[in-house]
């Protein structure tokens, strides 16, 4: 939209923005200006996508403008259900229904128009987003769409088999594989396989193998775990998940590093690496990944054709200036994890803003970060670090000072609790 | 160090030219690096679980802990590993920040049952 209409429509002058800040940001909070004015005066941004990144950008774009902009949301989803503590449900201490939440509440909260639909592409030179249902314009477009599996890369799995879940999407997925190891016999074989190269969550898997065996030392006690890790080694708080792999789960967690799947037969569940050949009674393939579809049809996966490249002080990306990518999508040398996502979230929020009101945003954004990994149903351990923007090398850099908890205990544990509902009070209201 | 020093200059440089804004930045900047405690503090510093609430924190008092944490005179599980990992400014103006926001009761979270859609 033009910059001249800004200034004609009741925008909170830049000294009651300031002072709004000072006074708990909240404060002006309330009707947006632009449903009585009619536009928006700092324009329509569309987000794609109401994960922890897209919900959460939504959220403060709407809050930090205090409601001069016009938020629109698209998500096919009727509901968000968490990936943190899905682990925990193949584990027995949480259940799905714990995870699931209405998006009710925020879209309400915030004023978010939704349209519950996929977009299919992008139009970048009209800035307009293509839905299975009509066409929507932007003036800015921000894409979250979270991770793409690429099934292709397994031989002997060129597609999903109906049977053999990834639950690395939180869902139905997740309760089939936890129905699986109910049904397996004592004594059987749970196999799960790591994707070599970026993928969502690096502790993730290791926290899996943790909450089977502890299912497992419960009610299958001469069962057994094995991973298959396409990497060299653990790629995430090794020390820590040796404790417990060598610990309360001796001999009942095979840790297999450079085994890259070279043949699956899915019909017997067998899987051939370069080492050795193993059949498993319940197969977890975590396939390999790349930024979501969206992405990759609107052509901005440019890091090794899967990822995202971003600028960090905008989140746009380095293709097109006017379509931000936030969330597991982009290309870092960071984790990818829920709370990298949020923090995405709100520095491409507060960046928007400034771009929109026609200033630069921050050039130097700070966050903090953490990640928490139970070990059994009580217990957990992190790893912490805040992370700067670097203007010489372009990217997030972790400060000094970050690092990893000594041992997995029940007071992290605690915390880790703390932080799950945290973030989803922070996400989804 | 010395990529520090060029990244000093330029901040200056910035703010200097833009007088006007550079208060304003200085405040959003704050805004969006205490955002990020949220995941564990909760929204504006209003925790729903057993970690601390930052709302409303007499400023003092913050900046002491913080001060605690890193140089170990108080212990913590978590917060050592974020707070050295911070400037003496940055927890000043966060302190100032977490000062200011209200102290509410949570809002509930919208738990809902699974829909089984995904
Ligand atoms: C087992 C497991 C455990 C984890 N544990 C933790 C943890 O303890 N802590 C942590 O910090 N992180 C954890 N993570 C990682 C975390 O879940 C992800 O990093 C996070 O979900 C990323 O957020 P996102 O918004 O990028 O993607 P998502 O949360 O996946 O959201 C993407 C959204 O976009 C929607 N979408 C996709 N394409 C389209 C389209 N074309 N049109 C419209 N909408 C679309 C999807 O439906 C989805 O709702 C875990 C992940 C897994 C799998
Ligand atoms: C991973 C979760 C986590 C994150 C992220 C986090 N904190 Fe904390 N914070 C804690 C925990 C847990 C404690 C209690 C001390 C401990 O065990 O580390 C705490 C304690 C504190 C305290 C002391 C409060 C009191 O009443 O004694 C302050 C101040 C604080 N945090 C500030 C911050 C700030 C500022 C940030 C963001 C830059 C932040 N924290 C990010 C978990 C977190």
């Amino acid at each position: 939209m033009a910059m001249e209409k800004i200034t004609r429509l009741p925008v909170p002058t830049r000294r009651q923005f300031v002072r709004s800040v000072i006074y708990g940001g909240l404060a002006f909070y309330g009707l947006p200006a632009f449903a009585r004015a009619g536009k928006p005066p700092l324009g329509h941004v569309v987000v794609v996508g109401a994960g922890f990144a897209g919900l959460t950008a939504a959220k403060y774009l709407r809050e930090w403008s205090m409601g001069n902009l016009k938020v629109t949301l698209i998500e096919p989803n009727p509901q968000f259900i968490s990936c943190p503590q899905s682990n925990l449900v193949l584990g027995g201490s949480r259940t799905l229904d714990q995870l699931s939440f209405s998006y009710d509440i925020a879209r309400k909260q915030h004023d978010l128009h939704w349209i519950r639909d996929s977009v299919m592409s992008v139009d970048m030179a009209n800035k307009q987003v293509k839905l299975t249902r009509g066409s929507l314009s932007y003036d800015r477009l921000v894409l979250a769409p979270g991770v793409d599996f690429n099934y292709s890369k397994i031989p002997g799995m060129p597609s999903p088999v109906e049977n053999i879940p990834h639950a690395w999407k939180a869902g139905k997925q997740t309760l089939q594989l936890r129905q699986q190891l109910e049904s397996m016999p004592d004594g059987g074989v749970f196999v799960m396989t790591i994707p070599s190269g970026a993928y969502r969550c690096p502790p993730g898997p290791y926290e899996r193998a943790c909450q089977v065996a502890h299912y497992f030392k419960q009610h299958k006690p001469r069962s057994k775990v094995i991973i298959l890790d396409a990497n060299a080694d653990i790629v995430s708080k090794k020390g820590l998940f040796l404790q417990s792999f060598n610990g309360a789960y001796q001999g009942m967690i095979e840790y297999h590093n450079n085994s890259e799947i070279l043949q699956l037969d899915t019909g017997s569940k067998t899987i051939k690496t370069d080492f050795e050949t193993v059949k498993a009674d319940v197969l977890n393939v975590i396939p390999p990944q790349l930024a979501g579809k969206v992405a990759q049809v609107a052509g901005l996966n440019n890091v090794d054709q899967r990822w995202c490249e971003v600028d960090f002080v905008s989140y746009a990306s380095t293709l097109q200036s006017d379509v931000h990518i936030i969330g597991d999508s982009i290309s870092a040398g960071l984790p990818k994890s829920a709370h990298m996502a949020t923090s995405h979230a709100k520095v491409c929020a507060a960046a928007i803003i400034e771009l929109q009101s026609g200033h630069a945003p921050n050039p130097l954004p700070v966050f903090a970060n953490t990640c928490y990994s139970f070990v059994d149903d009580q217990q957990a351990m992190h790893v912490a670090n805040v992370y700067r923007y670097d203007p010489a090398k372009k990217s997030m850099v972790s400060a000094e000072g970050g690092g990893v908890s000594a041992k997995a205990s029940l007071q992290e544990g605690e915390y880790a609790q703390a932080w799950a509902h945290n973030i989803w009070a922070d996400t989804l209201t | 160090m010395q990529r520090f020093t060029v990244t000093l200059v330029w901040v200056c440089f910035t703010l200097a030219t833009f007088p006007a804004q550079a208060e304003e930045l200085a405040l959003t900047s704050t805004r969006t690096l205490a955002a990020s405690c949220a995941a564990c503090h909760g929204p504006n510093g209003n925790s729903l679980g057993s970690t601390p609430t930052l709302a409303a924190l007499n400023q003092q008092y913050f900046i002491q802990r913080m001060q605690g944490f890193k140089d170990g005179s108080v212990s913590s599980t978590v917060m050592h590993h974020h707070a050295k990992g911070l400037t003496t400014e940055e927890v000043t103006a966060m302190a100032a920040y977490f000062a200011q926001q209200p102290r509410q009761t949570p809002q509930p979270l919208p738990h809902q049952s699974f829909l089984g859609a995904q």
